[in-house]
C-alpha cells in the first residue's frame, strides 16, 4: 500500500469518526490542534485503523501519532 | 420582590412532530402519535406490548452526521429541542456563567448500553465504544447542551423517573428566583424505546396491550384503560428572570409561576391511592405562585391510564383546587415520554394559557365513575385562563406541579 492510499482511507475513517472534511485530512495536520479530534474519538480512529490496516496501535503508540502524517508512517512501517 | 420567570422560548420533538408548533397542532387535533412497533425484538421475545409512541421526525433527519453518532438518542432530541427553544427565544445574549441549564430523564441512555453491551458480547472489548458513557449517562442531555450553548453557570439533571422534566423546569425555577443565573435552558429527554424497557413496563402490567387499536390504546380517565403508551421525545424551554427578559425585550410566553414538589414516602412505584402526595406538591406550586384555586382554571394531568393513578390524581386535583378546571390527559396522543413528559406537557399548559386553549383528550368515551372532573374530550376547548397547572408523577413517589400563568 503506498503512503498516499494509506492518508485516502485515513482519511475515510477520520471523517467516518470526527466528521473532519476528508480534503482537510493531509499529513502536516495536528489531529489534536487543527483538527479538533479529542482523545474520544481518537481511541475510536486507532480501532479503525487497527481493523482497516490489520496493524496493532498500541496506547504508547497512539500517544506518538500527532499528526496525519504520522499514522500514515506507522501504518507504512508496520504493515 | 422576588423576580418572575418567564418563558421565552419552547423547543419540542415529539411523536405529533418534530417541532412545538406541529405538536401542539396534533396536541389540538386529538391526533394520536401511537403505532405498532415494527422492530423485530417484539416477535423475538413475544412481548405482550406491540405498540409505542414513536418520534415523528428522526433524530438522524435533523443532526449532522457526526452529532447523530456523537450522542446517544436521549442526548440528540434533547439537542434538538434545545436548539429550537433558544433560537426561538432570540438567541438570548446573556454571560455565560449566567447562563445554565437543567435537563432531566428518567432513564438516560439506555439504548447505548444495550447497544455497547451487545459489541462486548459479540465483537469483544475493543469494540466498546469510548463514547459509552458520556452517551449512557443521564447526565448527558444535560451536558451536551450546556456544551452547545456553553452554559457556565451551571449544568444539572434531575433523574425523578417520570416526573424528571417537570421537575428540571422546577429547579430551573429555583435558580432562576434566586438569581443564580439569568437565563435557564431547562425540560426532559427519553429515548428508550427498546425490548427491555417494555417488558419490564409490561411485566409491571403498567403499559397498555390494545395492540389492535394504537390509537384507541391510551386512555386516561377512561373505564376501559389498560396502562400506558411508551413513547419518546424532549420538550425543551429557555426561562429567564423577567427582568432580563424585559431589559433586551424578549417575547414572553407566559411565567412559570410557582412550582410545588413533594414524595409520597408510600411503595416504590405505586401511587397513594389518596393522591395525598400530589395534592401537597400541587398546593405548593398555588402557594409560591400566589395564586388561588379559583384562579386555576385548567389542569394539565399526568393521567397515565393506569388504573390507580388516573383515580388518584383526580383526587388529588379535586382537593387541592376543587372541580373546576378544565382538565386535559395529553397521555392520550403523545403517550408516555417518561422522563419529557413533564417538560412536554408543562408547554402545552404554558399554550393553553397563552392561545386560551384546552387540547381534547382522546378515546376518553367512558369516563370512570370516581374521576369527578370537568375533562375535554372529543374536541379543543376555547377557555379564556389566567393560570393553569401541570401535574407530573413519577415512579419512587415523587410528585411535581407547575403553576404557569399568563405574562
Amino acid at each position: 500500500m503506498t503512503n498516499e492510499e494509506i492518508l485516502g482511507a485515513l482519511a475515510e475513517i477520520v471523517n467516518e469518526v470526527a466528521g473532519v472534511e476528508t480534503s482537510e485530512i493531509t499529513p502536516e495536520k495536528s489531529f489534536v490542534d487543527d483538527l479538533d479530534i479529542d482523545s474520544l474519538s481518537m481511541v475510536e480512529i486507532a480501532v479503525q485503523v487497527e481493523d482497516r490496516f490489520d496493524v496493532k496501535v498500541p496506547d504508547d503508540e497512539l500517544a506518538n501519532l500527532r499528526t496525519v502524517g504520522d499514522a500514515v508512517d506507522y501504518v507504512a512501517k508496520t504493515t | 420582590m422576588t423576580a418572575d420567570v418567564v418563558v421565552t422560548g419552547l423547543g419540542a420533538t415529539t411523536p405529533l412532530g418534530g417541532d412545538v408548533g406541529s405538536t401542539w397542532d396534533g396536541l389540538l387535533a386529538g391526533r394520536s402519535g401511537v403505532t405498532e412497533i415494527t422492530e423485530d425484538w417484539v416477535d423475538r421475545y413475544e412481548l405482550p406490548v406491540r405498540i409505542a409512541a414513536r418520534l415523528a421526525v428522526e433524530p438522524g433527519d435533523v443532526l449532522k452526521r457526526v452529532e447523530a453518532r456523537r450522542w446517544d438518542r436521549c442526548e440528540q432530541v434533547a439537542l434538538i429541542a434545545a436548539r429550537e427553544a433558544w433560537e426561538a427565544a432570540g438567541a438570548p445574549e446573556v454571560e455565560p456563567e449566567r447562563l445554565a441549564v437543567v435537563i432531566g430523564t428518567g432513564i438516560g441512555g439506555a439504548l447505548t448500553l444495550l447497544q455497547q453491551d451487545d459489541l462486548l458480547e459479540n465483537e469483544g472489548m475493543r469494540k466498546v465504544s469510548p463514547l459509552t458513557i458520556p452517551m449512557l449517562m443521564p447526565n448527558g442531555p444535560a451536558a451536551c447542551v450546556g456544551l452547545e450553548f456553553g452554559a457556565r453557570g451551571g449544568v444539572h439533571a434531575p433523574v425523578s423517573a417520570c416526573a424528571s422534566g417537570a421537575e428540571a423546569l422546577a429547579w430551573a425555577w429555583r435558580m432562576l428566583r434566586a438569581d443564580e443565573v439569568d437565563v435557564v435552558i431547562a425540560g426532559g429527554a427519553e429515548a428508550c424505546i427498546t425490548a427491555i424497557p417494555v417488558a419490564g413496563f409490561a411485566q409491571m402490567r403498567a403499559m397498555s396491550r390494545r395492540n389492535d387499536d394504537p390509537a384507541g390504546a391510551s386512555r386516561p380517565f377512561d373505564k376501559a384503560r389498560d396502562g400506558f403508551v411508551l413513547g419518546e421525545g424532549a420538550g425543551v424551554m429557555v426561562l429567564e428572570r423577567a427582568e432580563f427578559a424585559a431589559a433586551r425585550s424578549a417575547t414572553v410566553h407566559g411565567r412559570l409561576a410557582g412550582i410545588g414538589t413533594s414524595s409520597d414516602a408510600y411503595h416504590i412505584t405505586a401511587p397513594d391511592p389518596d393522591g395525598a402526595g400530589a395534592a401537597r406538591a400541587i398546593t405548593g406550586a398555588l402557594r409560591t405562585s400566589g395564586i388561588e384555586p379559583s384562579d386555576v382554571g385548567h389542569v394539565n394531568a399526568h393521567a397515565t391510564a393506569t388504573a390507580v393513578g388516573d383515580v388518584a390524581e383526580a383526587a388529588a386535583i379535586r382537593s387541592s383546587i376543587g372541580d373546576h378546571p378544565v382538565v386535559t390527559a395529553p397521555k392520550s396522543v403523545l403517550g408516555h415520554l417518561l422522563g419529557a413528559a413533564g417538560a412536554v406537557e408543562g408547554m402545552a399548559t404554558l399554550l393553553a394559557v397563552r392561545d386560551g386553549v384546552v387540547p381534547p383528550t382522546r378515546n376518553l368515551t367512558d369516563p370512570d365513575d370516581d374521576v369527578k372532573l370537568d375533562v375535554v374530550t372529543g374536541k379543543a376547548r376555547d377557555v379564556e385562563l389566567t393560570a393553569a397547572v401541570s401535574d407530573s408523577f413519577g415512579f419512587g413517589g415523587h410528585n411535581v406541579a407547575l403553576a404557569f400563568a399568563r405574562a
